[in-house]
């Protein structure tokens, strides 16, 4: 039987989304024997494969990169989920979003620099003018809110997403859970 | 025709970061630069929340290491509030934060590192992961799962929850320890000692032949900056911090919360979104540190239990002064597990551990405040004012990544200096240039909370700053 294809995907989180994912623990160890994990910031691939049968995506979208890298994964995966509630419904990144992109540049880069106060724009990205939820961009398949999911919710979802089986979300998580 | 060399994504960080390296006409490296892409802006909108918001809003800064950032925020609230918390709170918290630098650590270790440290630099990238190393050593791929396992499990028994546990509270934590549970953290202990021993073992085993790699992985002299407490040993979460300079000599000591932004400063460069700290007194960039477990290591002079002691006298043979490069980190991370769990050991046979005075409570006594911790990969620190009414009017934050920025910068230079010849490179001397930056497990969820993030990529520029080439690794 042909192994199926996981991607996991970091945008604008704080990474509790991937951690929670790895409190899988020995789980994790089984999952691998049922599918590969063909691109994640865990292994050493640099370009998204393809097509992947399930993306998991962690954290909103708030740069350009952001923006970019949403819109590629889309269009070479099989099955999207939106993985807690920062790609959900935005969350903390997107407490910015009613005081804009240059006033927080400033205070980080400008007020709060002892020397060589300068906004950073070398080879880093802009930041968009508001941090969106990637339902917001991209077609979405499976809403997993939680801050973050908990490895069960995790567990129960991937195998149900693996074999097929019924998925009952509202059963497993909520929103800030 | 010069070029630059771009790595994008680093993989196997926690988070996303970018290196380039500019090579010239003749194809030797002039500069090297690790880019950090995100930004968030925490320093900011955290104004105008009710100052005991804080520790459960910053803990999203970092899924790694949200539980420093509860602690180093609560200190704060507490310097707000002008209150002692409860001694059996103080002792909850270390074991807490101790439990978080276990599980951490075993992160770095184990699912990031050592698939270069046991499956080998240059090893197929395909199957160098974790997975990879469960395959081929399935002993130490499953204590390392078992590592991480032990901390995450110890959150969860006393928070409540794995991450963004909130337990944590200005004035203490909010329940006190069952005794329940403090018999199944004392049952999980065996396991823990017998995963660390065999990692401890392996490494000490493998660390010969790495020599090259030590010699040139971020292998220079700087200055360290790290907690200790009265009588020298390590700390974690309380005591105040030390900076000594390449030589071990102590330049200051008894650096509390209160005084850190008078003697570190931070500068801005224009190619990263993490800011680069430094030791005022000495200016930028000379007054550039690291801080973490080397650091720690190098600081102290004893850990306080008896197992990590003996490994600390082992570590400071390695060197005369201050053990210099960074390869060292993952040795340093070992003994700072080792430490963990032992003093984890230790606190439960604390006689008042079960107490049930865990919150101390007050209001607005100070319109400003600090706090700081060790984080797993170094030094955090929170500062804040407030309002008559608590609300915040103003916040920075100075974390363990833009600490070590410099160091990063400096050693990626080095190692790329070393390797690319000629304009030459390969796939394993790309994995060793991120590998560089791997040794000091940088936190980009963290040194993004101003804005951003960062995955790892690797452009070579000429020195007209003009793109060579660009390397994507698949």
């Amino acid at each position: 039987m042909n192994k199926l294809k996981l991607a996991t995907v970091w945008l604008d989180g704080c990474s509790g989304c991937h951690m929670s994912l790895l409190d899988l623990d020995e789980r994790l160890i089984e999952l691998a024997q049922l599918v590969d994990v063909v691109y994640s910031p865990l292994v050493d691939v640099k370009v998204f494969p393809d097509m992947v049968d399930i993306a998991l995506v962690e954290g909103a979208v708030a740069s350009v990169d952001d923006e970019a890298k949403i819109r590629k994964v889309r269009a070479h995966s099989r099955t999207l989920v939106a993985m807690g509630d920062c790609a959900v419904a935005g969350n903390v990144p997107s407490m910015r979003n009613p005081i804009g992109p240059e006033a927080i540049l400033n205070r980080a880069y400008i007020e709060n620099a002892t020397i060589q106060a300068q906004i950073p724009c070398v080879v880093v990205p802009k930041l968009l003018k508001t941090v969106r939820p990637i339902h917001e961009l991209v077609e979405v398949d499976v809403f997993l809110p939680g801050c973050p999911p908990s490895a069960d919710t995790f567990h129960a979802a991937l195998m149900a997403l693996v074999t097929g089986g019924p998925l009952d979300i509202p059963t497993l998580t909520r929103f800030g859970a | 025709m010069p070029q630059t060399i771009t790595i994008d994504p680093v993989t196997r960080l926690e988070g996303h970061g970018k290196i380039t390296i500019q090579l010239n006409g003749q194809g030797e490296v002039e500069d090297a630069h690790f880019h950090v892409t995100q930004v968030r802006g925490f320093e900011r909108f955290s104004e105008g929340r009710p100052f005991y918001e804080m520790p459960s809003l910053m803990a999203r800064i970092c899924g790694i290491c949200p539980v420093s950032h509860l602690i180093a925020s609560a200190k704060a609230c507490e310097a707000i509030m002008s209150v002692r918390i409860p001694h059996t709170a103080a002792q909850l918290r270390r074991m807490l934060n101790l439990a978080q630098m276990v599980q951490s650590h075993a992160l770095s270790f184990f699912y990031l590192s050592s698939p270069d440290l046991l499956l080998g630099l240059d090893s197929d990238p395909g199957s160098r992961h974790i997975f990879g190393v469960v395959a081929a050593k399935p002993d130490l791929g499953r204590a390392g799962v078992a590592l991480r396992r032990f901390g995450q499990h110890i959150i969860e028994l006393l928070g409540n929850k794995r991450i963004h546990p909130g337990w944590v509270v200005p004035g203490g934590v909010t329940e006190p320890l069952a005794p329940a549970k403090r018999d199944e953290i004392l049952a999980m202990m065996p396991e823990a000692y017998h995963g660390i021993k065999l990692a401890l073992a392996a490494y000490k085993q493998i660390a010969d032949a790495f020599r090259p790699e030590i010699a040139v992985f971020a292998n220079f002299q700087s200055n360290y900056l790290g907690l200790v407490n009265e009588d020298g040993s390590v700390e974690f979460t309380d005591g105040s911090l030390r900076f000594i300079d390449s030589a071990g000599n102590v330049i200051e000591d008894g650096i509390t919360a209160n005084r850190f932004a008078e003697v570190i400063g931070e500068a801005v460069e224009p190619y990263t979104f993490t800011k680069f700290a430094y030791y005022k007194p000495l200016g930028y960039p000379e007054g550039s540190y690291r801080v973490g477990p080397l650091a720690r290591l190098n600081i102290a002079t004893s850990m306080g239990t008896p197992l990590a002691d003996a490994e600390l006298a082992e570590f400071k043979q390695l060197a005369s002064g201050p053990v210099q490069s960074s390869f060292y980190y993952h040795h340093a991370r070992l003994i700072d597990i080792l430490y963990g769990i032992e003093k984890i050991e230790q606190i439960l046979t604390d006689p008042l551990i079960l107490d049930k005075h865990v919150r101390a409570s007050a209001g607005v006594n100070r319109l400003e405040g600090a706090g700081q911790a060790e984080a797993p990969r170094g030094t955090l620190h929170h500062h804040y004012k407030v309002d008559e009414n608590g609300l915040i009017t103003w916040a920075n934050l100075v974390i363990a990544t833009g600490q070590n920025n410099n160091a990063m910068n400096k050693g990626v230079l080095q190692a790329a200096r070393h390797y690319v010849k000629d304009g030459k490179f390969t796939e394993g001397i790309l994995n060793r240039v991120e590998a560089v930056v791997r040794t000091f497990d940088p936190c980009l969820s963290c040194s993004t909370h101003a804005f951003g993030q960062m995955p790892l990529a690797l452009t070579l520029l000429n020195a007209n700053r003009e793109v060579v080439d660009t390397v994507v690794r698949n």
